[in-house]
């Protein structure tokens, strides 16, 4: 009885997130308060359209215990198909000697806009994945590694 | 040694979807480590590209920031049985190279 009750609301309230989740995607641009070499690695690569959040998941640990072999993950949604085609994925980070890491760029064979890699971060940080879509659209997500042993010095 | 290591399915299904993993044994110098006071000389692999019977599949532009022994994993789909080569090139021109047939049923 008390779960028929509850139910009702538990849809309202999912519906609710849902609808903020459509609504609440924030254009923010590709710079937003990184380093100026960072901003610059990026305007060089991906270019100065606005990058919004969500459909993009940058899967990387939350601690590395090694900074030399970091494994990360971009996944794009993505149909690979028409517009919905994801056509790059670009990595940075922001607290290595080099900002921009790597760029992949996905040809007509590519099942799925999804890349794994393995990085070289200095030190804990932020880091930064970019996809360009098809229709010139720019997503953009970040992850924050911690990393006990630095990979690019030692 | 620089040895390329691919692994790709030898024979896959019409359209569907299908894991390609590769890395090269290589020690991706950046030429910014110092080993006893002096700094190891820049050696970098800064392209990576696969090839379904020649056309493009997938490629990387590596800049400093990828791991030694570069790990690559990606996933493709095939209408035919198809030759894909791969290719990781120094940036001093030198290239290596890998071929796998896969088999569509």
């Amino acid at each position: 009885m008390t779960r028929s009750a509850a139910a009702p609301a538990l849809d309202r309230r999912s519906l609710l997130g849902v609808a903020l989740a459509l609504v609440a995607v924030p254009a923010a641009r590709a710079s937003d308060g990184l380093p100026p070499d960072v901003e610059a690695a990026i305007r060089e690569q991906v270019g100065a359209a606005a990058a919004t959040e969500g459909g993009i998941m940058l899967r990387a640990p939350e601690t590395a215990e090694n900074g030399a072999f970091v494994p990360v993950t971009v996944n794009v949604h993505s149909a690979m198909a028409g517009d919905d085609r994801c056509r790059a994925i670009y990595l940075f980070a922001t607290r290595n000697p080099t900002p921009g890491i790597a760029s992949y760029r996905f040809g007509a064979g590519i099942a799925r806009a999804e890349v794994s890699v393995r990085l070289r971060l200095a030190e804990g940080q932020t880091i930064l994945a970019f996809a360009e879509m098809a229709d010139g659209s720019v997503r953009r997500s970040a992850a924050r590694v911690a990393v006990s042993t630095g990979g690019c010095l030692t | 040694m620089t040895t390329p290591r691919i692994r790709v399915p030898s024979s896959v299904k019409a359209g569907e979807a299908f894991e390609i993993r590769t890395l090269i044994d290589h020690p991706m110098e950046t030429g910014l480590r110092h080993q006893t006071g002096q700094a190891v000389a820049r050696r970098m692999i800064t392209r990576f590209e696969a090839q379904a019977d020649g056309e493009v599949l997938f490629t990387a532009d590596l800049r400093n920031g990828t791991s030694a022994n570069p790990y690559i994993g990606f996933f493709a789909r095939l209408v035919r049985t198809t030759t894909i080569t791969f290719l990781w090139r120094e940036e001093d021109g030198r290239e290596y190279r890998a071929t796998q047939r896969v088999t569509v049923t």
